[in-house]
């Protein structure tokens, strides 16, 4: 019995001591994968970029599961990964009881607020890009009807709508929105299929113009659109290369900048909120060699009024998660 | 000699079948451009290498071992239980109604009655698909299978409505501080041992004390008898009187009580509070735990732990190398496929195998004529 005990004392000694040695950065990646052409892969290219400019190493997991959340959390931290960058809303009440457990390592987390001393959340203004993008498919639009596709029905998927839906009113009062949501549930994120049927309706309904914040889902949105030969904006990454010609834009919602600046940061990094809006180049629309030609100079010098004013506070744009509502909506 | 000895059916022939699975996942891992004994080496590293491993290596076993005892107690009425997922999800759903709306003032209260409120919920969901099979013939392995589907969504249901937290995520609010299970950590802390923070935690003594009654019942009483009469020969069942549906009945809803039984270990002991898929694939788990266990509640143990560790190993091994998630999916549905479904493929040749050599010996003549 002494002699295991010796032996298993050891045992975890040697992890520990084997953690802490070194303080890379660490990111888990969230359901979904690093590839769903979306919010993830934001991520992953950011930490990328990281590595090709700073040549520095990071230590990397996806997330095989919900109920895995705080395994890999602790394990990250466990092994001596600082700061550790979590994404996604759905690990707020995980990391709200992980991080004081592990008072020396930073935490970041993208889209979720976490009240604790060593934790920073990054929250973007998404509600500012959506209104940009909203703006161009209202001008976009033949048929006066636009829609919205969503992921998973949260507040956050609302604020996003409620942004599209200001922006297109703000170009045309009477234009018609649809707004649906591919599912309520986190598998909602990583359903293209549903999420094309639902743009196959909207297109019923006689829109032409469809917005996908769906994460992976999203791919199913803009197949679809381009299958049915309409107009789609894509989201978080640049997804404009997805069908060249038939992608109108994308809401650019910067992850990448995010996680770039918190592995550059390293243990520096400061708790607190930290709202990364147009004024920050958090949140925008991308122009590129697939769409310069549907994007007019009408539209440019718009969206730029636009983006002054909002950066002003001339124009402000409501927040859905603000109050849980949407004027126009 | 006309059959296999003891000997090889319960030890020889899992692992053979255990060999050959990872042969095929070094393969595997070699088509993928990786070392295989590299992996091996982190997996099992990983798995039973530290006090860390050893718990969540035991927190994922004791989860099989309830969903693969649910699958054994079943299958000793001949009765193929697919719906130990389902029944593990309204279990947790049971363990959490428990916990969060009943002011517990200690933790063993509060085992006490989540394992009850666990068991009765698993119960009642396995209790549908019973009387279906049971007066209606409707085949169990269907209604099973089709119960997984409605209790997932139910559980979405609630976790989307009446059951959520504030805030974005679907789960519920977490449970009170009083209802938190002893970890291992705080157990070994106590008799002055170092254990690393794992979610290992006395739901294992539930388990193992589970084993132990399941032994009780199915080889000790005349419940027991009845329900391995039932499973050998029902026509011979019924002809010595035994109650078919009775049997059907109560197997199943001990069956399903089992699989129930996981959500403390999950819910109660690690998650504390209800998420959507806290079972993990445990229920599908617990087919090839029981499969590969024999029936006995000692091969379930075993091999439950076998499965915990593989699903810790594959844990690490995709945290310390480049070998992709989904690789590691394919190397533990290769385990369950070979110990599994495969299991006949090695079976047979073993069996003849024995019987040619217990001919070529010269078997003892009875003296005198």
């Amino acid at each position: 019995m002494t002699a295991l005990t010796k032996f298993l004392g050891a045992a975890a000694t040697l992890a520990l001591s084997a953690g802490a040695a070194l303080a890379e950065p660490g990111l888990v990646i969230d359901l979904g994968g690093k590839f769903d052409k979306s919010f993830n892969e934001s991520a992953y290219t950011g930490a990328q970029r990281w590595v090709e400019e700073t040549g520095g190493d990071y230590m990397e997991t996806e997330l095989q599961s919900e109920a895995q959340r705080e395994q890999t959390m602790r394990r990250m931290a466990e092994r001596g990964a600082n700061p550790v960058v979590v994404l996604g809303f759905a690990n707020t009440s995980t990391l709200e009881k992980v991080a004081p457990d592990y008072p020396d390592t930073k935490f970041v987390i993208i889209d979720g607020v976490v009240e604790q001393p060593n934790v920073q959340s990054i929250i973007f203004s998404e509600h500012q890009g959506s209104y940009l993008v909203g703006m161009i498919a209202a001008m976009a639009s033949e048929t006066g009807t636009v829609s919205f596709v969503g992921g998973m029905d949260v507040p956050l998927i609302h604020k996003f709508a409620c942004g599209y839906a200001q922006g297109a009113k703000a170009v045309n009062p009477d234009i018609e929105i649809v707004q649906n949501m591919t599912g309520t549930t986190p598998a909602a994120w990583n359903d293209p299929v549903k999420a094309g049927e639902l743009t196959r309706a909207q297109i019923g309904q006689g829109s032409d113009v469809v917005f996908a914040a769906a994460g992976g889902s999203g791919v199913g949105v803009l197949q679809t659109a381009a299958d049915e030969d309409i107009l789609s904006i894509g989201v978080d990454s640049n997804q404009n290369y997805m069908h060249p010609g038939k992608v109108l834009t994308s809401m650019t919602k910067r992850v990448d900048n995010a996680v770039y600046n918190a592995f550059e940061m390293g243990e520096e990094i400061e708790p607190g909120i930290n709202i990364l809006g147009i004024q920050d180049d958090g949140v925008g629309y991308a122009v590129d060699e697939y769409n310069e030609e549907l994007i007019t100079d009408e539209m440019k010098s718009a969206v730029e009024e636009a983006m002054e004013g909002i950066a002003s506070g001339e124009i402000e744009v409501h927040d859905y998660t603000s109050d849980d509502s949407c004027p126009v909506m | 000699m006309d059959k296999m000895p003891k000997w090889a059916d319960v030890l020889l022939i899992p692992l053979l079948n255990l060999v050959l699975a990872l042969v095929v996942s070094g393969l595997v891992v070699v088509l993928i451009g990786q070392d295989p004994f590299e992996a091996m080496a982190i997996m099992v590293r990983g798995a039973v290498g530290s006090t860390y491993g050893w718990g969540y290596t035991l927190y994922y076993a004791t989860n099989f071992i309830f969903t693969g005892l649910a699958v054994a107690v079943a299958f000793h009425a001949q009765l193929f239980n697919i719906g130990g997922e389902g029944q593990a999800q309204l279990g947790s759903l049971g363990v959490a109604l428990v916990c969060l709306f009943v002011p517990w003032p200690h933790w063993s209260l509060a085992l006490a009655a989540a394992i009850a409120g666990g068991a009765l919920f698993g119960a009642a969901w396995a209790a549908i698909p019973a009387y279906l099979q049971a007066k209606r013939g409707s085949h169990i392995v269907i209604t099973t299978i089709m119960f997984n589907f409605i209790a997932s969504a139910l559980l979405v249901y609630l976790l989307i409505s009446s059951l959520k937290a504030p805030g974005m995520a679907p789960e519920t609010a977490r449970f009170p501080e009083a209802t938190r299970l002893p970890f291992a950590q705080d157990v070994f802390a106590a008799i002055g041992i170092d254990w690393s923070r794992s979610p290992l935690n006395v739901s294992f003594l539930v388990g193992l004390a589970a084993c132990w009654l399941v032994w009780l019942l199915i080889w000790r009483t005349r419940l027991g008898y009845e329900i391995r009469a039932y499973g050998q020969s029902e026509p011979a069942a019924r002809y010595a009187g035994i109650s078919q549906v009775k049997i059907v009945m109560v197997t199943m809803l001990i069956s399903g009580a089992l699989a129930g039984l996981m959500g403390i270990n999950a819910v109660m002991g690690e998650q504390q509070r209800l998420l959507q898929d806290n079972v993990l694939g445990a229920g599908f788990v617990g087919i090839a735990v029981s499969l590969m266990g024999r029936g006995h509640p000692v091969g379930v143990l075993l091999a439950a732990i076998l499965f915990g560790a593989l699903y810790q190993g594959g844990a690490e091994l995709e945290f310390e190398t480049s070998v992709p998630r989904e690789m590691i999916v394919v190397i533990q549905a290769l385990v369950i496929l070979f110990t599994g479904a495969l299991d006949n493929m090695v079976r047979d040749p073993v069996s003849r195998m024995f019987l040619r050599w217990g001919r070529r010996k010269p078997t003892p003549q009875p003296a005198g004529d």
